[in-house]
C-alpha cells in the first residue's frame, strides 16, 4: 500500500480523506491525550469511524504490520500511517503527535512523585498505584495465556522463559536468541 | 553524565529492536538494568514510576521517557526517547513497503504465532517482576492479587483498578 494507491482509494470513495501533516499531527495529539490505558481501541475509532482516513480493511492490515514488528503497536501505527499519506514528513508529524502530551503528562507526575517521595502519604499512595498496576500487568499475562491452555509445548515455553526472565533474571537478549528459534520451531511443526 | 546518557542509549536502542509484542515485553529487561546493573533507582522506584507512566494518558511505554527523565534530566529524557522510538519507527518505515508481498507468506504467520508463547512469557514475567517490588509485606500482596483479580473479572477501565489500588494503598499504610 503506496501513498499512490492510497489516493486512489480516496479517489473511489469520497468518504474517505487524506490528512497532511498538521492534522497528522493534531489527530494523535488527541489521540495520545484522550487514550488511557490503551490507545488502540481509541485509534480505530477515531482513525476508521471519526476522520475516515481509513477504510476498516485499511486499519487491520496496517495494524497487522505494527503487531509483527518489534515496538509498540500504537507508536507503529502512527509511524506508518504519517509515512503513508505524507513520506517522512508525515511519519514524524503523527509520531510527536502521538507522544508529546503523554510526555509531558508523565513528567509532570514525575515531578509530583520527586517532590513527594519521601512523605509517607504519598509514599503509601504510590505503592497501591504500583500494586494496582503490577495486578492489571498480571491480568494482562493471563488473559494471553488462556489461549495457549492444552498447547503444553508451548505453554512449557512460556514457564521457561518466566523462569530465565523472572527468576534467574537472564538477560533478555540471550533469552530471546534461544527461546525465538524453539518456539517458531514448534509452532511450525505444529502446524504441518 | 555523559556517560550515563550513553548507556541510556545502548539500553533503550536495544529495547526498541527486541520489543516483539508490544512494550510490556520489554519491562523485564529495562527493570534489570535499570535497578539490577546500573543502580539508578531502586525496585520499588521502579514499580512506582511504571505505575505514574500507567496513570498518564498515551501509549503504554510512556515509562520510557520518564526513566531517562529521572537519571538524566531533560538529556535523559531526549536520549532515552530517541533511542526507545526511533530504531522500531525506522524498522517499521523499512518494512512498510514489502509489507503487501509478505503478509500472507506462510513464514510470516508462523513467525508471529510462534513467538506468542515468547511474548507471553515476557509480559507474565513483567506482572510477577512489578508486583514482587511492590508486595513488600502481606496486605500489600492482597492489594496487588485483588487488583488482578478486578482486572481479570470486570470490564473495569484500568484507571478505575489504579484508584482501587492507591485508595488501599492509602489505607493500608
Amino acid at each position: 500500500m503506496t501513498q499512490h494507491s492510497l489516493d486512489a482509494v480516496t479517489d473511489h470513495q469520497a468518504e474517505l480523506t487524506s490528512p497532511d501533516c498538521r492534522q497528522l499531527f493534531m489527530g494523535f495529539f488527541i489521540l495520545g491525550l484522550t487514550g488511557f490505558g490503551g490507545v488502540l481501541p481509541m485509534a480505530r475509532h477515531m482513525l476508521v469511524e471519526k476522520r475516515r482516513w481509513l477504510s476498516a480493511e485499511q486499519f487491520a492490515e496496517l495494524l497487522g504490520l505494527c503487531q509483527f514488528l518489534p515496538g509498540g503497536n500504537i507508536i507503529n501505527l502512527s509511524v506508518a500511517l504519517g509515512m503513508e499519506f505524507r513520506g517522512l514528513r508525515g511519519a514524524l508529524s503523527a509520531l510527536m503527535g502521538l507522544i508529546l502530551a503523554p510526555t509531558i503528562c508523565v513528567v509532570l507526575l514525575g515531578l509530583v512523585y520527586a517532590r513527594y517521595q519521601n512523605d509517607p502519604l504519598v509514599e503509601h499512595l504510590f505503592a497501591g498505584l504500583a500494586a494496582a498496576a503490577g495486578g492489571l500487568l498480571l491480568s494482562t499475562g493471563i488473559k494471553m495465556l488462556a489461549p495457549l491452555w492444552g498447547k503444553w509445548l508451548q505453554l512449557a515455553l512460556v514457564v521457561v522463559g518466566v523462569i530465565a526472565i523472572a527468576g534467574l533474571r537472564i538477560p533478555m537478549l540471550p533469552v530471546m536468541l534461544v527461546l525465538a528459534p524453539i518456539s517458531i520451531f514448534i509452532c511450525a511443526r505444529s502446524k504441518a | 553524565m555523559s556517560a550515563v546518557l550513553v548507556s541510556l542509549a545502548l539500553l533503550f536502542t536495544q529495547l526498541s529492536v527486541l520489543a516483539f509484542g508490544g512494550g510490556n515485553t520489554i519491562l523485564p529487561e529495562m527493570q534489570r538494568e535499570v535497578v539490577q546493573v546500573h543502580h539508578w533507582m531502586s525496585a520499588e522506584e521502579f514499580s512506582a514510576l511504571f505505575a505514574l507512566a500507567q496513570a498518564a494518558p498515551g501509549p503504554n511505554m510512556m515509562i520510557v521517557p520518564l526513566v531517562g527523565w529521572q537519571v538524566a534530566g531533560w538529556a535523559g529524557l531526549l536520549v532515552s526517547s530517541l533511542a526507545k522510538f526511533g530504531p522500531s519507527s525506522i524498522i517499521t518505515l523499512i518494512a512498510l513497503g514489502g509489507w503487501k508481498r509478505y503478509k500472507d507468506r506462510p513464514w510470516r504467520q508462523i513467525v508471529q504465532r510462534g513467538l506468542v508463547p515468547v511474548t507471553v512469557g515476557l509480559v507474565v514475567s513483567s506482572g510477577l517482576l512489578i508486583a514482587k517490588a511492590t508486595a513488600s509485606d502481606l496486605s500489600m500482596a492482597g492489594v496487588v492479587a485483588l487488583c488482578t483479580l478486578l482486572a481479570l473479572s470486570k470490564r473495569l477501565h484500568p484507571l478505575w483498578v489504579l484508584a482501587v489500588g492507591a485508595i488501599f494503598g492509602l489505607a493500608l499504610g
